[in-house]
């Protein structure tokens, strides 16, 4: 039995976007992602508007003072077990904006992120390739 | 013995396990065909299952300063009633005797009970978009409500009165089916509309709105409640179009009812996937004012046996 509500985790990841102040383009990718082309429903992805829904949350931009708490509640709010896959090169470091005042650091130093998908903005193909790679890690 | 059997024929065949399973896989054919249509793959056929599954290894949270057993409620509700209504449809079409009077009045409640639990779940959740929703979803079962009952009035008026189900199906098995007269027609094109309403698809998603208030009366819900109120959704997908054949098409006895039944669904699909969503207001206009004022018409030319 747990391993058939695996399988249903593997095959039917729900995510949610969680914007935490990013420039937008990384946000625009994502919505790509969702779009006839890539069309990622073949693998059971699905955009939800609530975080109660999801599986995965995807972060993108820089943490700051203001944003850092709001990203801390909405991984609250999601019922375990879920990913969080950054998207964009602001999620691994923080980019060009390092030694700017209100920034509180990188994401790993906040909340366990399991896949990093580098880039500015990542093409829809690698984020499509990072929550593959963030399947696999759960087994 | 007829305990034991009544329970089991509620828990796996014609009732709950049954109807949950032929459901999701009309869900799964919704999805496709809606993604068909906007020139994408979509999903592949194991979805709902996968997604139920998925569902039932989540946590289930329950909102801070929500009344716990009202939030369990609502879902409950739902599934309890749909699960009796299979097992009444399937039953008197194939056995007419074990009609009792008045039944097609219990059918009506059964199918309000669904509705009513997302309210009651909504209101529960202590979510602000959560409680527009229920109320969205009140005003439009007021709405669709009007039309629905005028048309079940007609075609008790077309059976000779008649309120057992199985009677009903009886009449149309000796007479012919009511859909084959205008006022039949009319009734028909009521009662789809009734059930684009009563499963909440586009045109009449108003209460869910994923682009305004997120999920609606769902908001709060995860793991195994809102995978109990998806599998009520899937089983309502199977057993509204039933219930139409059955009261309008002559019931589901040959194998005919099966492309009946595949007809029924491709055209609350379509109607899915053409349509923009209605405001709660035009919504209830539509009902009450454009198919209230059909309705009476179809009730008259009934009555003047057209």
């Amino acid at each position: 039995m747990g391993n058939i509500k695996l399988w249903g985790l593997k095959k039917s990841p729900w995510v949610f976007h969680v914007a935490a102040a990013s420039c937008n383009n990384c946000d625009i990718e994502i919505l790509d992602v969702l779009t006839p082309r890539w069309d990622v429903e073949r693998f059971g992805i699905v955009l939800v508007g609530s975080p109660r829904h999801a599986d995965a949350l995807l972060v993108t931009g820089v943490l700051n003072r203001k944003s850092l708490p709001r990203v801390l509640r909405v991984y609250e709010q999601t019922p375990k077990p879920c990913l969080v896959i950054g998207v964009g090169t602001c999620t691994c470091h923080c980019h060009m904006f390092e030694k700017s005042y209100n920034v509180v650091g990188p994401y790993d130093k906040h909340l366990p992120i399991d896949v990093y998908i580098p880039g500015c903005p990542p093409k829809p193909e690698a984020i499509i390739m990072g929550v593959v790679k963030a399947l696999k890690r759960l087994g | 013995m007829n305990l034991i059997k009544a329970i089991l024929s509620l828990l796996f065949f014609p009732g709950f396990l049954f109807t949950a399973i032929i459901g999701m896989f009309l869900t799964w054919v919704d999805r496709k065909v809606s993604a068909r249509v906007q020139m994408r793959v979509g999903p592949p056929w194991y979805q709902p299952y996968a997604d139920f599954f998925k569902l039932l290894l989540k946590e289930t949270l329950i909102p801070e300063g929500a009344s716990k057993v009202l939030f369990y409620l609502g879902p409950i509700l739902g599934l309890i009633s749909m699960s009796i209504l299979s097992v009444m449809i399937f039953k008197m079409n194939f056995s007419p005797d074990g009609s009792f009077v008045g039944d097609i009045i219990v059918m009506i409640y059964l199918l309000a009970l669904p509705p009513i639990g997302v309210i009651i779940g909504g209101s529960a959740s202590k979510n602000p978009l959560a409680s527009v929703g229920a109320s969205r979803e009140m005003t439009q079962y007021f709405a669709y409500e009007l039309p629905f009952l005028v048309v079940i009035a007609g075609i008790v008026l077309k059976a000779g009165g008649t309120i057992k189900f199985g009677e009903i199906i009886q009449w149309q098995r000796v007479n012919g089916p009511f859909l084959y007269s205008i006022s039949g027609i009319i009734f028909a094109i009521i009662f789809l509309l009734v059930i684009q309403a009563k499963l909440g698809f586009v045109p009449f998603d108003i209460p869910e709105a994923e682009q305004e208030i997120m999920a609606g009366p769902y908001i709060e819900y995860s793991g195994v409640a809102l995978a109990i109120y998806k599998i009520t959704r899937a089983m309502m997908l199977f057993l509204l179009p039933l219930f139409m054949i059955s009261l309008l098409w002559g019931g589901i006895g040959d194998w005919w009812a099966v492309l009946k039944f595949l007809l029924i669904i491709v055209l609350i699909i379509l109607i899915k996937n053409t349509n923009p969503r209605l405001r709660i207001d035009q919504a209830l206009k539509f009902f009450w004012i454009f198919l209230g004022i059909l309705s009476i018409i179809g009730l008259v030319l009934t009555v003047n046996g057209l």
